[in-house]
């Protein structure tokens, strides 16, 4: 029952998740060794496939970009107290309005086509948070088995617009037809020179730079505006918010809406950036890992970005890994990814209190 | 006992001495609580009493020094420890279950054998002796949440027996209770004494200490500066040497000069949550110049009261009128009575007054965020929020003076001295105030009293809100009774004693002779 020993910022927000993905990496370098890989092979392996040249760098950057997205839609989410669980579903439909855009103005000029995508994404991706968030508001139906719900709703909606509606007639797979090039995200590798030749090969575009401006705008947005002071008062105290005059109900519809926008700017990256049609299941579990990363980043957006590339990485050098070890699957990978999100989420008491412990004893001396 | 020698006393500690890193709690504590006895620990926050309770009760252990027993030296590891040495522990913070019946939670943790059937059963047995010897009854089969506090409190003494506690450690018992209930505990306590168990009274409230222990320690600043017999001190004694320094118990203020009407109320009507009517049709002017002060048992429709003004909560009917704006039927929400000048420190400061995870600064602007003063274009302005925090800090006299430091680091006066700082800045022309000085140390109540008259000298209107009796009497200018959710009386000051208070808030309509 003795206080707890603070730890110093630097460590708190630095030297922990260190340990932690150092631990989880450990035990799954223990799983490695069990399946009779070296895990010195694996995991040079692991850290050359996503940093060893500049496509892998490439690679992880694209990677780290859907989930820099996810990660500030739940991470806003967060600080107005609620959990979006659904930012799969509104990273879907935003897709949705990102690809229509896309394919509809894509034969005119890109800087009509960006901001039209833009808008247009967060637009479908706010408007699928709405609901719930509206149903929360104002019914009291529970945003986390709602945005799940809508999970599925999405899904289902989708997957019989490309098979029905969107189809590129005259094909089998439930995929539209190719953007026009005026809607293709300019790449890394159209850069001039020799950067440009170095990504030449990798799907890094400008959603990454997009990406990075959110994280910026949504910091200014929350630390530094009345709006993000009222919604992590809500988040935090909403008796207090409801003293202070804020409505809770009209800041949760707020939050969820900028939410789902967030996620919604997915498809900016998947589609306008990689595939250049709307395909089934685009989003493939980016939206899940968002919350892996905004926990991990601890609802910052350093954090998030931090974290997202860390993401990035264990999937790009994860891909590498099953490439070349016989006896590594993806499900091996998946294992690895997910004892990185256990050990920093779940687990990062079990590390706080050693290390404070440690701290402790060094600071006394 | 019959053996002619003097018992040891039921708990002794000698030289208690605790460390928390740099901060100090006890120093080298002794204490002796005879058998048989009520002994208070009195000191303001963070004096250092609930340390040593704890230790008491082996939720920390002592770095120096020693406990006795009933004369027996023991250690004390964990609650368990305590526990089996006779020591039970009430805390200020209900430990129960609350959607267990009372004879759930009494047996939970010593439920006596694999078969709960039989556990129970022989429980049951053991609390209605229990309930008979002391006078404690409770219905052993209602669910806990259905009690009142008064009641659950009854039930963690229950807890404590029923574990065979011989000395039974009290931590500030009478915060959530209303006077009655209050008065019955004290009768309760009387009859463990009566019955040779020892009670501790862990408490800042000089008149519980007054009314019913036998011998007194004080502590401030982590060790005890005085013991004695309760009967050869007296509240202003105890609250110098708590506080270190002589204390004014009563403001001084003159006469009110009341002007024109700032606030009426017509009529008003409101509900709860569960829509039941808690306020039933009441109606008074407020008027500039002059304090309010609205006494009544706590549960009465205080706290609806206050919230429907504050427009927390939306009446179910009649009228408030703000210096001539009708607040209800324009549905004008707390931000935009404010920007009306009607400022609301409420009841429940952690609960509602403040955000406990925000630094000062992002305190002070609460419910004040969207005014010029703290914006530039979109953005917030940091450096205006900082200097006005470090005004209002200056001006208040909060400590530490540190408007970066989270609210959760400042102690509960200071606490309450940011919002009283907050709302009394925005320069209102009516204050609500409810229980202005709850949790709140001597030192602080004094300063917070003396802002309330100040407010009132400079022509603005107060509606003040107390349980505490001795609050309203020393700062109302007039004073409303409620009772049942209804004003059953107006007294001038003058006319008003705490006898014809208590029977008007026990609902005893005086015919006005």
């Amino acid at each position: 029952m003795s206080a707890p020993r603070k730890l110093p910022r630097w460590a708190d927000l630095g030297l922990l998740p260190l340990v932690s993905l150092a631990a989880a990496l450990l035990v799954s370098c223990g799983v490695i060794a069990l399946l009779g890989e070296s895990p010195v092979q694996a995991m040079r392996l692991l850290v050359s496939g996503a940093f060893g040249s500049p496509e892998a760098v490439g690679y992880t950057l694209y990677y780290a970009t859907n989930f820099i997205f996810t990660g500030l839609a739940v991470a806003v989410a967060y600080h107005a107290g609620l959990f979006n669980i659904g930012c799969e579903g509104q990273a879907y439909i935003g897709g949705l309005g990102t690809g229509l855009v896309c394919l509809g103005l894509g034969h005119l000029s890109f800087w009509l086509v960006l901001p039209a995508a833009v808008l247009a994404g967060a637009a479908f991706g706010g408007a699928w948070a709405l609901i719930p968030a509206w149903l929360q508001a104002r019914r009291g139906s529970h945003i986390v088995i709602t945005t799940i719900m809508f999970n599925f709703i999405a899904a289902a909606l989708m997957t019989y617009l490309l098979v029905n509606v969107l189809i590129n007639p005259g094909q089998q797979s439930p995929e539209t037809r190719e953007f026009a090039a005026h809607a293709w995200m300019p790449a890394a590798g159209d850069l001039p020179g020799r950067l440009g030749a170095a990504f030449a090969t990798s799907p890094l575009n400008l959603s990454f730079v997009l990406a990075l401006a959110a994280a910026a705008a949504l910091w200014v947005y929350v630390w530094r505006t009345r709006w993000g002071y009222e919604l992590r008062v809500v988040g935090q105290n909403p008796a207090a918010a409801v003293y202070a005059g804020i409505s809770p109900g009209r800041i949760t519809v707020v939050a969820m809406v900028v939410s789902g926008a967030l996620a919604g700017c997915l498809g900016l990256n998947e589609l306008m950036g990689s595939q250049h049609r709307i395909l089934i299941d685009f989003p493939s579990g980016a939206g899940f890992v968002g919350i892996a990363v905004a926990l991990m980043g601890r609802n910052h957006p350093v954090g998030i970005v931090l974290a997202a590339v860390l993401f990035g990485a264990l999937y790009q050098g994860g891909s590498q890994l099953t490439f070349d070890l016989p006896r590594i699957n993806r499900d091996m990978v998946v294992v690895i990814q997910g004892l990185v999100i256990l050990s920093c989420g779940a687990l990062e008491n079990l590390f706080r209190a050693p290390l404070a412990r440690l701290f402790g004893r060094v600071d006394s001396k | 006992m019959s053996d002619g020698r003097p018992l040891p006393p039921a708990l002794e500690l000698r030289g208690i001495d605790k460390r928390f890193g740099a901060v100090h709690a006890n120093r080298a504590i002794s204490l002796a609580v005879a058998r048989g006895s009520i002994h208070g620990l009195i000191g303001e926050n963070g004096a250092g009493k609930s340390t040593v309770m704890n230790i008491v009760y082996g939720f920390h252990q002592a770095d120096a020094g020693e406990i006795l027993v009933q004369g027996r030296r023991v250690e004390l590891r964990s609650p368990q420890a305590a526990i089996a040495a006779g020591i039970g522990m009430v805390h200020q913070h209900f430990m129960l279950v609350d959607n267990f019946t009372v004879l759930e939670n009494v047996v939970l943790g010593v439920e006596d054998g694999p078969v709960l059937a039989g556990g129970l059963a022989r429980a049951r047995a053991a609390l209605e002796q229990l309930g008979r010897d002391y006078g404690l009854d409770v219905p052993l089969d209602t669910v806990v949440s259905e009690l009142s506090v008064g009641l659950q409190q009854r039930v963690e003494i229950l807890k404590a027996l029923h574990r065979g506690a011989e000395i039974l450690i009290l931590d500030e018992p009478t915060a959530v209770l209303t006077p009655q209930e209050a008065d019955q505990l004290f009768r309760m306590l009387g009859r463990l004494r009566a019955q040779g168990k020892t009670v501790i009274l862990v408490t800042h409230k000089l008149r519980e200490i007054m009314a019913v222990t036998d011998r007194v320690t004080v502590m401030r600043q982590g060790a005890v500066v005085a013991e004695v017999a309760t009967r050869d001190t007296s509240p202003r004694d105890l609250a110098e040497k708590m506080v270190g320094r002589a204390v004014l118990l009563t403001v001084e203020k003159g006469p009110a000069r009341p002007g024109e009407v700032l606030l009426e109320v017509k009529r008003l009507a409101v509900c709860d949550d569960r829509g039941v009517p808690r306020i039933k049709g009441v109606s008074f002017a407020l008027r500039a110049g002059e304090i309010i002060g609205l006494a009544g048992v706590a549960g009465n429709g205080q706290s609806e009261l206050l919230e429907a003004l504050a427009g927390i909560r939306a009446p179910s009917g009649g009228q408030i009128l703000l210096r001539g704006t009708d607040l209800v039927g324009g549905a004008v929400d707390p931000r935009a009575r404010r920007r009306l000048g009607l400022a609301h420190v409420p009841e429940d400061r952690l609960r509602r007054g403040v955000v406990a995870g925000f630094s000062a600064q992002a305190n002070s602007i609460l419910g004040y965020q969207d005014r010029a003063a703290y914006n530039r274009g979109l953005l917030a302005d940091q450096a205006a929020i900082l200097a006005g925090c470090e005004r209002q800090m200056a001006t208040y006299d909060v400590r530490p003076p540190n408007p970066r430091l989270r609210l959760t680091a400042f102690s509960g006066g200071n606490q309450q001295k940011l919002v009283i700082a907050r709302e009394l800045e925005a320069d209102p022309q009516v204050l609500l105030v409810g229980q202005p000085t709850r949790g709140v140390d001597i030192g602080a109540i004094e300063f917070i009293h003396r802002q309330l008259v100040a407010l009132r000298d400079a022509g603005k209107a107060v509606f003040l809100v107390s349980v505490e009796l001795d609050e309203i009497l020393g700062l109302a200018d007039r004073i409303l009774v409620i009772a049942g959710g209804e004003i059953v009386g107006e007294l001038a000051r003058a006319d008003a004693t705490e006898e014809r208070l208590g029977l008007m808030m026990a609902g005893v309509k005086e015919a006005h002779a």
